[in-house]
């Protein structure tokens, strides 16, 4: 589907391309826009959309850090985005040409500037949480009425772990988000970049990792749409997808997400302009161009991810607002915490403890 | 000089697409990871002349090919890599063997039909018959629909994200390189020898072993090659395919490369994976050779 969608994009692309010589090239998280929204901006400024999709952090950051990467915008996370400044992989933002600017949250912006100081090289896309996805009637009917979906028990207690295999369960293939996880599960700091700590996670994911059926970051959407499995720990706008998929397919799964009540993190995905970007101008125009209220809150209605476009919140749907799994309480908020990026040495032992986690060695 | 030519052009072909790349990889192999862009250290800066150049090669070490052998896991992916390549090899060997030999024996008319049906899978993207092998195989697919409707099960079968899924795709994707090579070795196949045979007393099956198999050496060589080779790297399949258990050295250089952004020591481990791979098909080939010279 998405490989489709892409192709046809792309093959639209190349055919206006011909009659026009500007273009911009975007790099974005798969299934996080409202395609409509491509084709508008395409109507009002007369650049030509090239627009392509990712679905992990690491493969963007390997496309920066070897430059030439031919795109204009790309859509890092939070501490990937902290560490490609350090890089030197972005240019700063021209703030005149981006009047829209703001439109964004002060609240968001607030904790954004962690990893991007000022905003200088970055404006917030969206925001959203890492929690568990799940097929409302196959969890009942496994676990009964009174099924921790809303705690971390659901997927880190080997109990309920155990009867949830026969249904299927998937994880994120995110070393820095199911680590953190973890840890926060057991008491621990989920930030913590100490080797010994973040070794304790080993020990939550040891008994329950025969019960786990994949770790992948984008398949668990269809998966759970499909009814293949019945439970995914992933980030929230991809599980209301899986849910607006079952709905449209009206094949009787119910999908729901929750924020587990232990807290859960909350990430930025952040645009940025790479540093030998072919055409920034354009990207100025597009950023600016989503940071339009009502095209923020197109989106946002479209995948049910946060907006950082504070102006947006008076176009997107009030169910949207309204719904604590999107945008959460002060209660809930109080309990997200963030994290901060590995240096390398840490970063191998984490990466090396997944690998452990996941194939046994 | 039209010889000298003739011969230079293959040779700048595999400079040009083997070596100049693999000297690339080579020297980042021998670098250090850094935070900058592209991330390695040091870069090889010609402005700064003969200096720089020295320069250049004192910073080169051999630690990411020592680091490799202070962690079992590089090893046991290779082995890991090396067992599911062998196995696959053997199960398409198995099942394209008889699909050639049924070709080969075919009536010439028909020939150049099958031969088409074995190429016709090329013209769809490899991506998308993988896809496809993902709603065959998976918990609600169709080959789970069939056996309950059939009764053959009650229970949906976990096939897809296992090992048993990674074979079926591996064998599935390869199977025509290893039916064209053995096909094109049967066809030429000259039948009086089987009569021949017959006529002395071989019965139908050691005919087969004794004429048909040997007689087909080179194409079994040659689709053995064609399978086993592009395998042990396979990336693809398993991590479409398979579970997050199975251990590929294609996955674990993925992981050196996204992951840890190690440059370095990705490619130091495909560095090491390119001698697993080369030096094996060296000594065999080398081995042919004496064999012909010594019955030549």
């Amino acid at each position: 589907m998405k490989t489709h969608l892409l192709t046809m994009t792309a093959g639209a692309a190349l055919m206006a391309s011909l009659a026009n010589a500007e273009e911009v090239r975007v790099y974005n998280w798969s299934d996080y826009i409202d395609e409509a929204l491509l084709t508008k901006f395409e109507e009002e400024t007369g650049i030509d959309l090239i627009y392509d999709v990712f679905d992990s952090n690491e493969l963007l950051e390997t496309k920066m850090l070897a430059g030439g990467s031919g795109y204009d915008v790309v859509v890092p996370s939070g501490t990937f985005l902290q560490r490609q400044i350090a890089a030197g992989a972005f240019q700063k933002l021209d703030m005149s040409k981006l009047p829209n600017h703001d439109n964004l949250w002060d609240k968001i912006q607030e904790r954004t500037a962690e990893y991007d100081p000022g905003g200088e090289y970055s404006i917030n896309y969206m925001w959203g949480t890492t929690g568990i996805g799940y097929n409302v009637g196959k969890v009942t009917e496994i676990l009964g009425e009174d099924a921790p979906v809303n705690s971390w028990d659901l997927v880190f207690d080997p109990a309920n772990m155990e009867k949830l295999a026969e249904c299927g369960v998937h994880f994120l293939d995110a070393p820095a988000e199911m680590i953190p996880a973890a840890l926060n599960y057991i008491g621990e700091d989920p930030d913590s970049h100490d080797p010994e700590v973040i070794a304790k996670a080993e020990e939550v994911f040891a008994p329950i990792r025969p019960y786990i059926q994949k770790f992948h970051s984008s398949e668990y959407v269809n998966a759970l749409a499909n009814g293949d499995i019945c439970v995914a720990v992933g980030w929230s706008g991809d599980v209301f997808l899986a849910q607006f998929r079952a709905s449209e397919a009206e094949n009787g799964q119910e999908i729901d997400y929750s924020i587990p009540t232990q807290g859960a993190q909350m990430w930025f995905d952040q645009m940025a302009i790479p540093v030998d970007a072919p055409n920034p101008d354009a990207a100025h125009k597009f950023i600016n161009f989503i940071l339009d209220a009502q095209n923020a809150a197109a989106a946002t209605n479209y995948v049910w991810y946060a907006s950082g476009n504070k102006a947006a919140q008076e176009f997107i749907d009030q169910e949207i607002l309204d719904y604590p799994a999107v945008y959460p309480d002060e209660e809930t908020l109080a309990k997200l915490f963030t994290t901060t990026p590995y240096d390398p040495r840490v970063q191998r032992t984490v990466t090396r403890l997944w690998t452990k986690i996941k194939s046994g060695t | 000089m039209r010889r000298f030519v003739l011969i230079a052009v293959p040779y700048l072909w595999l400079v040009a697409l083997f070596l100049i790349p693999f000297v690339i990889v080579l020297k980042i192999s021998l670098s250090d990871v850094a935070l900058a862009r592209p991330p390695y250290f040091p870069q090889l800066d010609l402005s700064a002349g003969w200096e720089g150049l020295t320069s250049f090669f004192a910073e080169l070490d051999f630690e990411n090919f020592w680091f490799l052998t202070t962690d079992d896991l590089y090893w046991k992916a290779y082995l890991s890599s090396l067992q599911i390549a062998f196995a696959s090899t053997v199960m398409t060997l198995l099942v394209g063997y008889p699909i050639a030999y049924a070709m080969a024996r075919a009536a010439p008319e028909w020939r150049p039909t099958l031969l088409m049906l074995v190429i016709l899978p090329f013209w769809t993207s490899f991506l998308i018959r993988v896809y496809a092998w993902m709603g065959i195989l998976s918990n609600e697919g169709l080959l789970n629909q069939l056996l309950l409707w059939l009764g053959a099960i009650n229970e949906p079968l976990t096939i897809l994200n296992t090992n048993t899924a990674v074979y079926i795709g591996i064998v599935y994707t390869y199977l025509p390189f290893m039916i064209l090579p053995i096909y094109s070795a049967l066809e030429r196949m000259d039948d009086s020898l089987l009569e021949a045979a017959e006529d002395l007393g071989c019965s139908r099956l050691s005919a087969f072993w004794l004429v048909t198999v040997p007689l087909s050496k080179n194409g079994i060589i040659a689709g053995c090659f064609l399978v086993f080779i592009p395998t042990i790297g396979e990336f693809v399949i398993p991590s479409l395919l398979g579970g997050s258990g199975t251990l590929m050295i294609g996955k674990v250089l993925w992981e050196e490369f996204f992951s840890n952004r190690d440059w370095p020591v990705a490619s130091a481990v495909a560095v090491i994976l390119l001698l697993i791979l080369v030096i094996p098909i060296i000594l065999f080939q080398r081995n042919e050779q004496k064999q012909r010279e010594a019955e030549g």
